[in-house]
């Protein structure tokens, strides 16, 4: 019987096959946690630093022949309930959110770490579902998972499984990328349609479930970010996750004592987003996105990193909406479709479905 | 969308814009009765394009705002149970009662849940036989044939554990007592295009006749909106107190005859108290007397309202009756936000405060 | 009040003795109860609010309005405001 995880179609190696679901002794320390380490994550994640199977993993200087270059280094917590839905599960998310958070930077993702948190309970073949999903997910977006931690809290005390990932990327030399860089005739440019995974995820939560082929947008967008720095000047990159593309455009209006203006009708929306969100009274520009970018660039630059973009696969429906302006600073206001204006407010809170 | 986004269309919405401007001779003030209409009006942006004659207030169409603040806090405390999931609709669930709202009682380990439609709320409580179901059926005319579909289900499934908390208020006994106010002043009513779905507008035509107003019945939609308030301007200019239906598409003057009857299946009309307005006689619905074991206000007699208080900086009332802007309330983006706010109109996304608040209006003063 | 929304009625069930509609809003369908509107026929539009059909849409009303509100238009063309 083989030890190793099937990519395939997960089945329990032999050795774990005695423990249906996660059990306190997992987290315990003992014989159960090394059995778990051994025959379910080290397998799936599986790479050099990993062997070192240390309280710490050393990696070689990683600047390398870069001495000038910087080091990013980031963290983030996935906690989304259901751990399912369509297009993906916490586990792509865990490992994109990272390395996109590493990317919005200009740096090159290079390794994670990956610390989770099991509800006692926790079926085992939902955990090795989601290993196999980040391992797939950091093979595509070029990283490694070189350092982990396990731990086990009664039922009850959890949702399932919560990830943490912190990563650690290199910052190419010249690259000078940051919330507080727009500059009045700056350009705005997104990656894609918006709301996509917010609407995935809603899709499938209780009381309020609906058909849909939506699918999370989940992504690694390095490679994007590479290709746009190529093509042009860049000032400030931002993923579009909670909050959306309006908490996004808040944030850098703030952070660059700038304001911002777009069209309504140029943020690209897939029909069944907007169609959910009509039914459900929610906004579009309030919904999280985990596969999208929002770019502020330099005027001259903005038709060239436009080009850029959609010929890359995670920036086909690329498009610029809108400008940076010196007035009304800290403010995002949006044209209307009947040309009126409205002012496009942070966020209040949770966002929640209306009658009314 | 189809029947959507042609009613949203730059070109048609400015013709008709142009066209008021040409046939308003004088100033009027116009009241849209509906919180969603309200809404759409606040964040297309289409109240600053209106002609400077044209005074357009904001109605107490909101039946989130208008919820009684006893209701609330009852509803609190019912969903405080541990025996209880609540289901609610979205909107319900941070509105402030007398000390927190629904979302604190989550917070502190309640079951509270929002569904879409009441049905789920009946199949959770199918689904949870050891727990007490209570749905919040808040709504105007037009939530009402599915609030009480939900208990006709729950009978016709012989559910014991299902409950609603009812607080209907109903449209005509609202403009009656707009117009019986002698501090409200208006011309000419916008009414609620889903409410007339539901209920049909031959109600209106008496109030046009005894208070001698236009009554339009209007839809959603901005181009819906400007060919409501076309058709009303129009009205007022030729000094005709008509009702007139322009959102055909879906009103006819009955109504929906089969919604109407099973809402007085379940349903008979009462005296209603009103957030901030106070008490309208024969002005909401509450549960007959053969569905009682369905009424969450006799099923958990024992919660009463702790202590009941506004917040005395808190002018909702005057808002809902269109007596003040939002933006003329000295609390308005200070003491009261969406993030921490006094009142019901704040909370509602289609109150009219929270919309002035969130599309902008405070930076315009 | 009143969040209504028009959608494509695109099959008609039964469920729990109640009349049922898959209601298609363009890419979104949801399951919708059809039992105040028992003439309702698929193809037919229908304005659905919390899981209810409250009307169906009557096309033919909608072009004629809109055709209407168009000559409103040509008409304010034509008279150069």
């Amino acid at each position: 019987m083989s030890d190793k995880v099937d990519l395939l179609s997960w089945t329990c190696p032999v050795p774990l096959r005695h423990y249906p679901t996660i059990v306190m002794g997992h987290g315990a320390g003992g014989q159960m946690m090394a059995d778990l380490i051994r025959h379910l994550f080290a397998p799936a994640f599986a790479n050099e630093w990993l062997e070192q199977m240390g309280d710490a993993t050393v990696l070689a200087a990683l600047t390398g022949d870069r001495p000038d270059a910087q080091l990013a280094f980031t963290t983030d917590s996935f906690v989304v309930s259901p751990l399912f839905f369509p297009g993906g599960n916490i586990g792509e998310l865990a490992v994109n959110g990272t390395v996109n958070d590493l990317a919005m930077r200009g740096a090159r993702p290079l390794f994670l770490s990956a610390g989770f948190i099991l509800e006692e309970g926790l079926p085992l073949e939902t955990l090795g579902r989601i290993v196999q999903a980040m391992a797939e997910a950091a093979r595509r977006a070029g990283v490694a998972i070189v350092a982990g931690d396990t731990k086990v809290v009664q039922k009850g005390h959890g949702d399932g499984i919560y990830i943490n990932t912190s990563g650690i990327g290199l910052v190419q030399p010249g690259v000078k990328i940051g919330p507080s860089n727009a500059r009045p005739g700056d350009v705005v440019l997104v990656s894609g349609t918006m709301g996509d995974h917010g609407i995935a995820v809603l899709s499938v939560r209780e009381g309020l479930a609906f058909e849909t082929t939506v699918q999370s947008d989940t992504a690694p967008l390095y490679s994007l970010v590479e290709t746009m720095l190529a093509a042009g000047e860049v000032h400030c990159l931002r993923d579009a996750t909670r909050g959306g593309l309006a908490a996004v455009l808040n944030e850098l209006a703030v952070a660059s004592h700038v304001g911002i203006e777009f069209e309504e009708q140029s943020v690209p929306l897939k029909p069944a987003v907007s169609a959910a969100c009509e039914m459900l009274g929610l906004d579009p520009l309030y919904i999280a996105n985990e596969g999208k970018l929002v770019a502020i660039v330099a005027a001259q630059s903005a038709e060239a990193i436009l080009a850029a973009m959609r010929a890359h696969e995670y920036g086909r429906e690329a498009a610029i909406i809108g400008r940076v302006t010196d007035t009304h600073a800290g403010l995002v206001i949006a044209r209307t479709a009947i040309g009126g204006q409205r002012l496009v407010d942070l966020p209040a809170g949770e966002l929640l479905p209306r009658i009314c | 969308m189809r029947y959507v986004d042609e009613y949203r269309d730059a070109g048609l919405t400015q013709k008709l814009l142009a066209e008021i401007r040409k046939t308003v001779t004088r100033p009027w003030t116009i009241m849209e009765v509906c919180g969603g209409q309200t809404h759409s009006i606040i964040k297309s942006g289409l109240d600053q394009m209106l002609p400077p004659e044209i005074t357009l207030i904001h109605g107490p169409g909101c039946p989130v705002c208008v919820t009684p603040l006893e209701l609330v806090d009852k509803a609190i405390a019912i969903a405080s149970r541990p025996e209880v999931i609540f289901a609610s609709y979205g909107d319900m669930v941070r509105v402030p009662g007398s000390g927190r709202d629904l979302f604190s009682v989550r917070a502190a380990g309640g079951d509270v849940r929002i569904v879409y439609s009441p049905l789920e709320a009946v199949e959770i409580a199918r689904r949870n036989p050891e727990k007490t179901v209570v749905f919040f059926a808040i709504g105007f005319e037009t939530t009402a044939p599915a609030n009480a579909m939900a208990v006709l289900q729950a009978r016709a499934q012989g559910l014991k554990n299902f409950a609603v908390l009812v607080s209907h208020v109903t449209v005509p006994a609202a403009i009656r007592a707009l117009m019986d106010s002698p501090e409200v002043r208006v011309d000419g009513f916008l009414a609620a295009g889903h409410v007339c779905t539901v209920m049909g507008y031959w109600e209106y035509e008496p109030l046009a006749a005894q208070y001698h107003i236009p009554i339009v019945v209007t839809g959603f939609e901005p181009v819906d909106i400007l060919n409501g308030m076309l058709t009303c301007v129009r009205l007022l200019e030729s000094g005709r107190a008509e009702v007139r239906n322009a959102y055909g598409r879906s009103v006819r003057r009955e109504g929906n005859v089969a919604a109407q009857a099973v809402i007085r299946q379940v349903f008979e009309m009462t005296d209603r108290a009103w957030r901030g307005i106070g008490v309208i006689p024969m002005s909401g619905y509450r549960l007959r007397a053969e569905f009682a074991e369905f009424d969450a206000e006799q099923r958990f007699p024992q919660v009463q309202a702790i202590a009941t208080h506004e917040s005395p900086l808190c002018i909702s009332g005057l808002v809902l009756q269109g007596l003040r802007r939002p933006d003329e309330c000295p609390a308005f983006g200070k003491e009261c936000t969406p993030q921490s706010p006094l009142g019901a109109t704040m909370v509602s996304s289609e109150g009219a405060c929270a919309a002035y608040y969130r599309y902008g209006r405070r930076h315009e003063r | 009040m009143c969040l209504g929304i028009p959608g494509k009625i695109i099959e008609l069930y039964e469920a729990n003795g109640m009349k049922m509609a898959k209601v298609d809003f363009g890419g979104v369908i949801q399951e919708v109860c059809m039992e105040y509107l028992p003439e309702a026929r698929v193809g037919d539009y229908t304005i659905v609010h919390v899981g209810f059909g409250l009307s169906i849409l009557d096309e033919q009303e909608a072009a004629e309005t809109m055709e209407l509100l168009r000559q409103v238009e040509a008409m304010a063309e034509e008279a150069g405001s």
